[in-house]
């Protein structure tokens, strides 16, 4: 299947840092997603909220389906054939994803059910049992919820205090910042590689660098980093970093975190249960190795199947052209909805994935959804789970266009027309 | 699949809303106040407070401050316009009404809801996302009604 053409890009396609790479079918990458054809409200869908879960390319549709009705059963107990089939499945899930990410070994691959759970598992496993009051946990101010309200509960549990590295107006972490509120007293720094709500890429291997000279344990939530390009944990020099399936077009209810070994090996359960044993007396139970220590319970199978084929999908198109086709698009949107006088862009960092936060002057964002939610098209409009983000820029609330790789800048040009429609409903 | 309700924009942002929305009727603070609630959607970020002023069983004055969105700032404006001079009873009976007209709650009769220009939010009903937008400013009021309530209360949508 040759989804791409190998034809380097015009260089006027290239922005943000993107490494040239080859180009897109597009068109033929959206027959890959049988939701793409539908209609919404007698419009063609133009599917602009990939930040809140990205659709699903029928070889995700095909694998879920295909375990369910040829290799279902439960997985690394069974004898059976079905048995042995469903765990090697679900086993060679981990693997692509241990290549995708560039783990050294398939057990720091512990499939949790998204970013949000994978926070948590390090927050209360790694943080409560070490944490003391006086010490510090160290975040910025661009993150989603679920990567504040973890450490708010375990700061409450340990006495330990929250510190928020700021932002500045254009969304982008203060590395100065970041740098002073780090110091001995910082024993865990999180932050996210991509913001969700404003699309900023942070410098994670610059930042990870500085926690670990603080000696910091560091957490990347990278839920809106996979959808967009590569990951190499050893590269960036991570502790722990944590994704999400939906958001990286597999299902939901499934994701991952890595951890380096042995920290993932001095980690005591997160749950206790089925599957993370080795043998259960009542008087001593002794716990299994990685990965399994940590996935106590029959896990969301099927979603591991769904999320390898998704790694399968994005390896076989590439990031390099993924992320050259998304750079243009990201150029294309902001042309034109930079061109729209009532129109403010909030979040222009100068390295950003392709999301497109805005306000519209004198238009709550809950009224422009609607009326761009008539013509077809989907944005997520509301505080992005990142209500810090909004205090900041003093909003209550953004439209933001969030894009995947089989989005055209054709669907931007509905979407700019979209946006003239809601001044004009409006009349602003 | 169910198809999707064949509602035009026109439907929902009627003039009237649109009216109320770029100029909110008693938005205000009451000084003399003797009763006022605080109204929180967490969704999209608005607030509202409303204030009210009750003689004998009957609201003398009621004003709001605060808002967000086209519907629900408009909601908030035309209910000021509608509750003055009702009673209590009345303006609890109303917020009945107001309700099962936004929820869509299936009706035994077809004849008009009531409303009177409160009707220009039949629309809603096709919008659950937008529901309470439309009801934000109602719950606030509803609060500021209940006799048991705290002063730090703050009623919230979600």
């Amino acid at each position: 299947m040759a989804l791409v053409d190998r034809t380097p890009p015009r260089p006027s396609s290239r922005r943000g840092g993107a490494a040239p790479g080859p180009r897109l079918d597009v068109e033929r990458i959206r027959r890959d997603f049988p939701i793409l054809a539908t209609q919404v409200r007698g419009k063609p869908l133009v599917y602009l909220d990939n930040a809140a879960t990205a659709q699903k390319p029928r070889a995700v549709i095909d694998a879920i389906s295909a375990y369910y009705e040829s290799d279902n059963a439960n997985i690394h107990r069974g004898v059976h054939a079905l048995s042995i089939r469903a765990t090697e499945a679900y086993e060679a899930a981990r693997r692509r994803i241990q290549a995708l990410i560039n783990a050294e070994a398939p057990e720091q691959v512990i499939f949790v059910r998204g970013a949000t759970e994978g926070v948590n598992l390090v927050a209360q496993s790694y943080g409560r049992p070490r944490l003391r009051p006086g010490d510090e946990i160290l975040i910025t101010e661009m993150e989603h919820h679920s990567n504040i309200v973890p450490w708010q509960l375990l700061c409450e549990q340990t006495g330990a205090g929250l510190r928020v590295a700021p932002i500045n107006d254009r969304g982008e972490l203060r590395l100065d910042e970041f740098e002073r509120l780090l110091s001995e007293r910082t024993k865990i720094a999180a932050f996210a590689h991509v913001s969700n709500a404003l699309g900023t890429v942070n410098p994670v291997r610059e930042l990870a660098g500085l926690a670990h000279r603080a000696g910091a344990v560091v957490l990347v939530d990278g839920a809106q980093a996979t959808p967009h390009q590569a990951v190499d944990v050893r590269q960036l020099g991570c502790d722990f970093y944590v994704f999400s399936g939906h958001k990286m077009f597999g299902p939901t209810g499934v994701g991952v975190l890595y951890g380096r070994r042995e920290l993932l090996e001095a980690l005591p359960p997160y749950q206790g249960g089925g599957e993370m044993i080795l043998s259960v007396t009542f008087e001593k139970t002794v716990y299994a190795a990685l990965p399994a220590r940590l996935e106590a319970g029959t896990p969301h199978i099927a979603g591991g199947i769904g999320l390898g084929a998704a790694v399968a999908y994005l390896s076989q198109i590439g990031y390099d052209a993924i992320a050259a086709h998304e750079a243009a698009l990201l150029e294309h949107g902001t042309r034109v909805l930079g061109e729209i006088p009532q129109v403010r862009l909030i979040g222009t960092a100068a390295h950003k994935a392709s999301v497109l936060s805005f306000v519209i002057d004198g238009v709550h964002a809950h009224d422009a959804g609607t009326v761009l939610d008539q013509l077809g098209i989907a944005i997520r409009t509301g505080h992005h789970c990142a209500q810090p983000v909004m205090q900041h820029f003093g909003v209550p609330a953004t439209c933001r266009a969030s894009l995947a790789f089989y989005n055209t800048t054709e669907e931007l040009d509905v979407l700019a027309a979209g946006v003239r429609k809601v001044c004009e409903v409006f009349g602003v | 699949m169910k198809p999707d309700p064949d509602v035009k924009l026109d439907d929902l942002y009627q003039d009237v809303i649109l009216d109320h929305y770029r100029r909110p009727r008693n938005r205000r603070e009451l000084a003399d106040a003797d009763r006022r609630a605080e109204g929180n959607n967490p969704l999209c970020g608005d607030h509202v407070t409303i204030f009210l002023k009750v003689e004998s069983g009957v609201v003398r004055e009621v004003t709001f401050q605060g808002g967000g969105c086209a519907i629900s700032t408009a909601s908030a404006s035309l209910m000021t316009e509608v509750l003055r001079g009702k009673t209590l009873d009345e303006a609890k009976a109303i917020f009945k009404r107001f309700h099962g007209l936004v929820t869509g709650e299936p009706r035994e009769t077809s004849e008009p809801h009531g409303l009177g220009k409160l009707e220009v939010f039949s629309g809603i009903c096709h919008y659950p996302a937008r529901v309470k937008c439309a009801t934000l400013a109602w719950h606030t009021l509803d609060a500021a009604l209940r006799d048991d309530r705290r002063p730090e209360d703050v009623v919230s949508t979600e």
